[in-house]
């Protein structure tokens, strides 16, 4: 059970959130516009990377906020997380993701 | 012969125990285990075998026990404890078991809870490491929390006679212990093992509190407590376990580990036996020999190097003890124990010629695993130690230390040192300041020579009587033959062969397995590695982990304010979600009868179309949308249009997902200009609303709106039938209820006596129906006035049942029930409640994609089975003739609601059907019970199509 930095409340217990998948896949501007296909990849298709990739999580039985977190997922330390909106912190200087998932913010 | 011996042992001699052990009763004292207690009665066999029935004793003094597996019986039934950890008390009844236990079939009395620990550092194991890693983090003011299994701190001095600054080492324990108990953030928990330690500093320890005091345990404690200890720190200073070597019948009562034999005597006053033959790689036996020989045993050393350690050799000289060196034992003999000893020189990796020797008791030690468990579970890698011929921690992890014996230091000295050195380690990473220095000294021990690699002792054979994990009863031969079939892994070893799966997870067999394959491919023991340990160390009951989560607190339950009337009307109650809702009310006669649900159903269902019913509602889930763009929010959402809705009308709305499938619906009162109340279903209002927030926060957060769940807030009864209108227009006689005053999807407001009310005309029956929504704090009296004003109208109060058929006979489906995760609005018919004329909402370009439109979805439609007193079950199949073809059988679709309707006189379902709008009046075959049946595809309506109820 991890730590997870919300960045309104601070580090919380891991039950307290919810999972939301890949982060910065917007709702297209004009989705009509979009042939089958594009539209296909936005609702269906996401990333699968194994290493450090951006998330999105809420939490759900405190402040019901959603945010963002970058995640290394051969390891599930969190290196960073970040309110919506803010710019992808750049996850350098890498902190050397231990093992026991410890990097905490 | 294994006996007591005066003067030593950690015992309250001055009280007996009494216990009935395998139907014979027996006593012992406080301070003993199970284990010490039969030993010391001279029992030595403890348990059989679990696939070959083989006699077994106990091998060791801990949580590393292979055999000695008991079911207790009293006082409470508690299967696969074992006998070396198990605290003796009076009155226990317990029995050997072959391998598997029997779960009590009843209810267990005790309580289980569960408390949370934060710390700077847990460390676990209060032995030497321990308690020098736990004084060191106390004096430097950090907040320690210190688990130890033990019932009092010491670790392995319990079990030895070691001397620090000049006294007995246990004085020294004693003092440490009162130092950290003066310490105010210092928790110390004995009694409590750490099972787990996971992510971020989390270890899971299991507390056992009264398990001790057997029937006496108070009741007003809990028998075991789970805690939950974060720390920013942690360190394991679990200790090391010792192996024994595998040799033919190497499983037979009176084989022990040496330490184990050193801790029976130290600790719990036994002597194990009084001819004693020591078989050892390593130097840390000698020190057994030689506490049993002073304890009156007659010893001899058998040690398989090709020289004796001199400095051990010459005490045993001093002590009489005889020492053999390069010598191996080639079997055990006796069949029901030990009796004796095939010894043999050892030279070279060659087992030569020798003899036999009679003993009672054979101690084994074939070196020493680090207990890395917790480190290991942690994500810390292990590397192999050439010299220990064991894993040891590898690179080190941030937050995870291990300190002492675990780490491969094995001497007194080293662990107390190394114990200091890992509290240092963590006091700099938490940026303290680390206090003096002022370990104990030891007293100066021979020098380590090196132990001896050795596995087994390699005699001719098949293998099949060497025994590598003594619970899963797996030999040599099993190894061999899993290697033989191919496998090259250790973990893969362990699944074929099963090596490592029992309580003890191969803490004794495990790194011999390793050992072993590694000989048998020809490589090295490093690159096999060793199998990944999980959790837990120990195993754990369930109760525990459950703590006070059972019963009533399993989960939480949710009444409605009206649930009391419910109950004193004898309503039958279904759980929805976590609600409790009435499901129906069945009717009572004189002669005691009770009225049966069909019975009940239909009664309510006539009632309801031909007079008036009511029901509580208030379980469907409620949203407050407020703000200046709510109305945006709202038309981006739901498929329909809810900005242009006015105060005081009602819409009915859909809710899609961005793949178009439909995910709740409910309907939308406008409250006023910038407020709106939405209703979603029962099980949908947490889903729904996480919807609403997730699209609000990520994707349009500039939109000026507030979601708040007042599903509790507000109570809802629908008063439903022809003769709603007389019932409602007396309860709120403020209001003109008039059809043409009160159109159907409208709303007004009003106050009965003080208390305001919100009355709307929806319908999910097709009858003319009024809502009556009031503040939950009034809604039993609201409710008992509206059944109290409806009595000369026979008013009936219906369940979900009812409301389930009322709403099937018009067509309503209900989301959840007639739809999965693959039916969009059009596939139900409400393709007019999805706007054509906004230019954008959740879902709608999905509805363009060309599966959307393949005219051979399935569809919502009515099914009506040829023989009308046949109720289709719910989720049957349907195909398209009465003969079924040969697999694989096409599937037209399913059976998603079915009835038995009082307005139709006879069954009917809804169900969704391949192309169903275009098959009506077709006949299509539900499989039932293995049959087919007919049944003839209609309307979703089956009711009054022209909606001519509506208005009374
Ligand atoms: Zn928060």
């Amino acid at each position: 059970m991890q730590l997870i930095e919300c960045p309104w409340c601070g580090p919380r217990e891991e039950v307290e959130f919810s999972y939301g998948g890949q982060a910065h896949v917007p709702y297209p501007a004009d989705p009509a516009a979009l042939g089958d296909e594009e539209w296909a990849h936005y609702v269906f298709f996401r990333d699968n990377t194994a290493g450090v990739w951006a998330e999105r999580w809420m939490h759900a039985t405190a402040c019901r906020r959603w945010f963002n977190a970058l995640r290394d997922t051969r390891t599930h330390a969190f290196l960073t997380t970040y309110r919506p909106g803010d710019p992808v912190p750049s996850p350098d200087p890498h902190p050397t993701p231990t093992p026991e998932g410890a990097a905490n913010g | 012969m294994a006996e007591r011996v005066e003067g030593r042992g950690r015992l309250d001699r001055s009280r007996e125990l009494r216990f009935t052990f395998d139907g014979r009763e027996f006593t012992g004292h406080p301070g003993d285990t199970l284990a010490s207690a039969l030993l010391a009665a001279g029992e030595l066999t403890v348990a059989r075998s679990s696939a070959r029935g083989r006699p077994r004793g106990v091998l060791a003094a801990g949580a590393e026990e292979p055999n000695a597996l008991v079911q207790v019986e009293h006082p409470f039934p508690d299967p696969m404890q074992l006998a070396t950890t198990l605290e003796l008390f009076d009155g226990l009844v317990a029995r050997g078991l072959a391998g598997r236990g029997r779960l009590a079939d009843v209810p267990d009395p005790a309580r289980y809870d569960t408390r949370h620990a934060h710390a700077d550092v847990v460390v676990v194991g209060a032995g030497p490491a321990g308690l020098v890693a736990a004084l060191t983090a106390a004096r430097a003011g950090a907040r320690v929390v210190l688990v130890d299994e033990n019932p009092e701190p010491g670790g392995s001095l319990l079990g030895a006679d070691d001397v620090l600054d000049g006294r007995p080492a246990l004085d020294w324990v004693a003092a440490a212990r009162a130092e950290l108990a003066g310490h105010e953030d210092v928790l110390q928990l004995q009694r409590t093992t750490a099972v787990g330690s996971y992510d971020d500093g989390l270890v899971l320890a299991l507390e056992k509190r009264t398990d001790h005091l057997g029937a006496a345990a108070p009741r007003t404690l809990a028998r075991q407590r789970v805690w939950r200890i974060r720390a920013r720190h942690v360190v394991t200073a679990t200790g090391a376990y010792e192996r024994p070597v595998v040799f033919p019948d190497d499983d037979r009562p009176g084989i022990l580990l040496a330490s184990a034999a050193r801790t029976y005597l130290h600790r719990y006053g036994v002597l194990a036996g009084r001819d004693v033959v020591v078989f050892t790689c390593d130097d840390a036996a000698y020190a057994a020999a030689l506490d049993l020989a002073a304890a009156g045993a007659a010893v001899r050393v058998l040690d398989a190097r090709p020289a004796a350690p001199a400095a051990w050799a010459s005490r045993c000289t001093a002590a009489g003890v005889p020492v053999r060196a390069a010598a191996v034992v080639t079997a055990a003999l006796g069949d029901d124990r030990v009796r004796g000893v095939r010894v043999a020189d050892f030279a070279g990796g060659v087992v030569g010629t020798g003899g036999e020797v009679a003993c009672d008791l054979l101690l084994v030690s074939g070196g020493w695993n680090p207990a890395v468990q917790l480190f290991s579970q942690s994500g810390g890698s292990l590397r192999y130690d050439g010299d220990l011929g064991s894993f040891v921690p590898g690179a080190p992890l941030r937050t995870v230390h291990v300190a002492g014996a675990a780490r491969g230091e094995l001497t007194l000295a080293q662990a107390l040192r190394d114990g200091e050195r890992s509290a240092v380690d963590v006091l700099t990473a938490l940026g303290r300041p680390a206090p003096a220095s002022s370990l104990p000294d030891a007293a100066p021990a021979p020098e380590r020579s090196p132990g001896l690699l050795l596995w087994r002792v390699p005699v001719e054979g098949d293998g099949r009587d060497e025994f590598v994990d003594l619970q899963r009863d797996a030999t040599v031969a099993d190894v061999r033959r899993a290697v033989g079939a191919g496998l090259r892994s250790v973990e893969h070893v362990k699944r074929y062969t099963t090596i490592g799966t029992a309580h003890d997870q191969g803490r004794t067999s495990g790194v011999i397995t390793s050992g072993l394959v590694a000989e048998l491919l020809g490589r090295s023991v490093a690159e096999m590695g060793v199998t990944k340990h999980r959790p837990p160390t120990v195993p754990v009951a369930f109760a525990a982990l459950a703590g006070r989560n059972r019963g009533d607190l399993y989960d939480p339950v949710r009444r409605t304010a009206v649930h009391a009337w419910h109950e004193a009307h004898g309503a039958v109650f279904e759980d929805v979600g976590t609600w409790k809702r009435p499901r129906y009310y069945p009717r009572r006669s004189a002669d005691g009868s009770v009225e049966e649900m069909d019975a009940a159903v239909l009664r309510e269902c006539a009632a309801v179309r031909t007079g008036v019913g009511i029901m509580d509602g208030s379980t469907l889930g409620g949203i407050s949308v407020r703000g200046p763009d709510a109305g945006v929010l709202l038309d981006l959402l739901y498929t329909g249009v809810m900005s242009s809705l006015r105060v005081g009308s009602v819409r009915y709305g859909v809710m899609c997902g961005v793949d178009g499938t439909v995910l709740d619906d409910g309907t939308v009162l406008r409250l006023d200009e910038e407020e709106f109340l939405v209703s979603t279903t029962t099980g949908g209002a947490a889903k729904v609303l996480d919807w609403m927030e997730e699209w609000l926060q990520t994707e349009w957060p500039h939109l000026r709106v507030h979601l708040t769940s007042v599903t509790d807030q507000w109570a809802v009864f629908p008063v439903v039938g022809p003769l709603s209108r007389a019932v409602v227009g007396a309860f709120a006689p403020d209001v003109d209820v008039s059809a043409e005053a009160f159109g159907f999807m409208t709303w007004r407001a009003t106050e009965v006596g003080d208390v305001p009310v919100l009355l709307s005309r929806v319908s999910f029956s097709g009858e003319l129906a009024f809502e009556v929504m009031v503040d939950s704090r009034w809604a039993a009296a609201v409710w008992e006035r509206l059944v109290a004003i409806g009595e000369p109208h026979r008013i009936t109060p219906y369940g979900t049942e009812t409301m389930h058929v009322l709403r099937a006979e018009k067509g309503y489906p209900i989301i959840g029930q007639d739809t999965d995760g693959t039916v969009t609005p059009q596939d139900l018919g409400l393709g007019w409640a999805v706007s054509r004329k906004k230019a954008d909402f959740v879902g709608k370009r999905s509805f363009a994609r060309p599966a959307n439109l393949d005219p051979s979805r399935r569809q919502l439609v009515g099914l009506l089975p040829l023989d009308p007193d046949l109720r289709l079950p719910e989720g049957s199949q349907l195909v398209a003739a009465a003969e079924l073809p040969p697999p694989p059988v096409p599937m037209l679709g399913f059976v998603t609601s079915s009835y038995r309707s009082a307005a139709l006189g006879r069954t009917f379902a809804l169900a969704l059907v391949a192309g169903g709008r275009d098959r009506l009046g077709e006949e299509v075959f539900a499989v039932v019970d293995g049959r087919t049946v007919a049944a003839r595809i209609t309307s979703s309506v089956l009711l009054d199509p022209e909606g001519a109820r509506r208005d009374g």
